[in-house]
């Protein structure tokens, strides 16, 4: 089970431009040279501060953000069996975007509120998710998870609207900016201890990589091989929608990131889960950096929603892909 | 090797059993074959053998002991169930999805063994899979298919071999070759215990027939024993005769029309 070397050289190598240029963009243009000497900490003291101050803690977040996302997408799809399961739909990021709406509607905006409102709101919709399908099913059947998550997203958003809705004039647009996505508001004290908890939960999603094989076979195959199939999915349900919920927690609502990623990821050739979660996390990475470089710059000084740029290059690939897969 | 004893399953919910005290036993060396109408019971003693459905009383046992006393893996190493069907949500290639049948022998980081490789080429050798074993799941024909998956249930390293309906939808060489390749097996060794639709062609491989109706065993014994025209009719709820073969002289169920008319 393996792909080319050169895949992981050639991932590598994109995320570390496009991180280059993610740090030499901006309202003072610096140069790639200029980056580097700034980051080993010579040169101009200005340079210096506007690389590791400004942009690099933002596009961390956005590597750390995007591999989080596309990884909890890779190991969704694979247990629930779904090439279409990914966080968005599955109720996390709904349950995050009211923690994160109520906190903002609610003016409790102090420094770090937010996200915990997201992180926790975030854990209350994956639990209300599995609740669901025990009362539904009695058991993590994919099925009745996928569509217990699905209802729990309509929930959540139904009540966003609510709240929205009610809200006070001057907080709605804040609330709103929050649910498009956005690494700009990127701090080491935040980046840091997601980076943290988005490499543990990959790290995680790789151990049980074998399970991940299993599990993708279907259930009835996964229970042939000895495996313990309905805690084994919630396990890895929990654990994908934790590492999920962090990034939500740091960067606010990024679609598309963990749908079609795993596919470009299983599309460059990966096939077990192991490498198709590490593959995901790297081009995750180097998609967000990338769209956050074209959300700040095309209509500068204007900032576009990131949110809305993952979405308008994901649907047109979306698209593609399912031609491809039609066209089979 | 695989023993139901007077074995009672009952689906969450649901008034009636499933199956209703049937004792059956399906010996190493010897191709078992379970039949019956749709519904009677078949596929509810595979999801027992599965683990995935527990007896209400009754026991099922492995090598004479409870299947509930041992561990999952415990289990998997000892018996591999084909199931009815298997979609793969991602394609893999088809030694690698084979391969996968080593996972209740190995640990998470373990790099496969020697004992892993050997498995997986044996495997792929005796469902005759050389020439497919690079190819994409996806691009396998059904029977093919079929094939790749017996292999992979092969590769998992068992004594005991259980298959649900393995070849419907397969066409007539196909199925052939997947009872030729079961038959194979038993006379090397394996026990198998198959689950089947096709009454002909079981009457002409299985050593031994257990034949299911409503949850309860209507016959059991050689084919020749199972293969009775009253019987079966009672069975089926259908007029039919049973005859002989001329070809090949295993008893054969020929389907009357509607009237008891030929």
């Amino acid at each position: 089970m393996s792909v080319p070397r050169r895949l992981w050289w050639l991932l590598g190598l994109a995320l570390l431009a496009v991180a280059t240029l993610g740090l030499a963009v901006g309202a003072v243009p610096l140069t790639p040279s200029e980056v580097w000497r700034a980051l080993s900490g010579v040169g101009d003291p200005a340079a210096i501060a506007i690389v590791t101050d400004l942009r690099l803690p933002r596009v961390v977040l956005g590597i750390v953000v995007g591999a989080g996302l596309a990884a909890s997408g890779t190991a969704l799809q694979m247990t629930l069996r779904n090439p279409l399961a990914e966080p968005y739909l599955l109720g996390v990021s709904g349950g995050a975007a009211v923690g994160a709406v109520l906190a903002v509607v609610l003016g409790v905006t102090a420094p770090g509120v937010v996200p915990l409102a997201a992180f926790g709101g975030a854990m209350l919709a994956v639990m209300l998710v599995l609740l669901v399908a025990r009362a539904a099913g009695g058991r993590a059947d994919s099925r009745v998870l996928l569509m217990a998550g699905v209802v729990v997203g309509a929930f959540c958003t139904a009540a966003i609207m609510v709240a929205l809705g009610t809200a006070p004039e001057g907080t709605v647009r804040g609330a709103l900016w929050w649910m498009m996505g956005s690494l700009g508001d990127a701090q080491w004290s935040s980046v840091r201890w997601i980076a943290c908890y988005v490499v543990a939960g990959i790290a995680c999603l790789v151990w049980w990589g074998r399970d991940l094989d299993v599990l993708a076979l279907g259930e009835d195959a996964a229970a042939s091989l000895g495996i313990d199939v309905e805690r084994v999915t919630r396990r890895v349900y929990l654990g994908a929608s934790l590492l999920a919920a962090a990034t939500v927690a740091g960067a606010g609502l990024i679609g598309f990131v963990g749908l079609i990623v795993p596919a470009i990821a299983r599309a460059l050739g990966t096939r077990s889960s192991r490498e198709t979660v590490l593959a995901s996390a790297l081009a995750g990475g180097i998609l967000v950096v990338a769209a956050d470089l074209v959300a700040r710059t095309v209509l500068r000084p204007t900032e576009l929603p990131l949110g809305a740029v993952t979405a308008l290059v994901g649907v047109p690939f979306f698209l593609w892909r399912l031609r491809a897969g039609v066209a089979r | 090797m695989i023993h139901f004893d007077n074995v009672v399953l009952r689906y969450a919910g649901s008034q009636e059993p499933a199956v209703q005290g049937v004792t059956l036993e399906a010996l190493a060396g010897r191709l078992t074959a379970v039949v019956g109408p749709n519904g009677s019971g078949k596929s509810t003693l595979v999801r027992t053998l599965l683990g995935r459905l527990a007896p209400e009383s009754g026991r099922v046992t492995l090598d004479g002991r409870p299947i509930s006393d041992l561990t999952r893996r415990q289990v998997a190493t000892t018996l591999a169930v084909v199931s009815q069907r298997e979609e793969p949500a991602f394609p893999l290639r088809a030694r690698d999805f084979i391969a996968l049948g080593r996972y209740p022998h190995g640990s998470a980081f373990s790099a496969p063994s020697a004992a892993d490789r050997e498995a997986v080429a044996s495997a792929i050798a005796r469902a005759d899979l050389e020439a497919l074993a690079e190819r994409s799941t996806d691009e396998l024909s059904g029977g093919e298919w079929q094939r790749v998956r017996i292999a992979r249930a092969l590769a998992q390293g068992g004594r005991a071999l259980v298959l649900d309906e393995p070849t419907t939808f397969l066409d007539v060489g196909h199925e052939m070759s997947v009872f030729e390749l079961l038959d194979s097996l038993a006379r090397a060794g394996q026990c198998i215990l198959l689950v089947s639709h096709q009454l002909n062609l079981v009457a002409r491989f299985a050593d031994q027939m257990v034949l299911l109706h409503r949850g309860l065993v209507a016959a059991t014994g050689r084919p020749a024993d199972v293969m009775r025209g009253d019987v079966l009719e009672r069975v089926y709820e259908w007029p039919l005769v049973v005859t002989r073969d001329p070809a090949v002289g295993a008893p054969v169920l020929v389907p009357l029309r509607g009237r008891g008319t030929p």
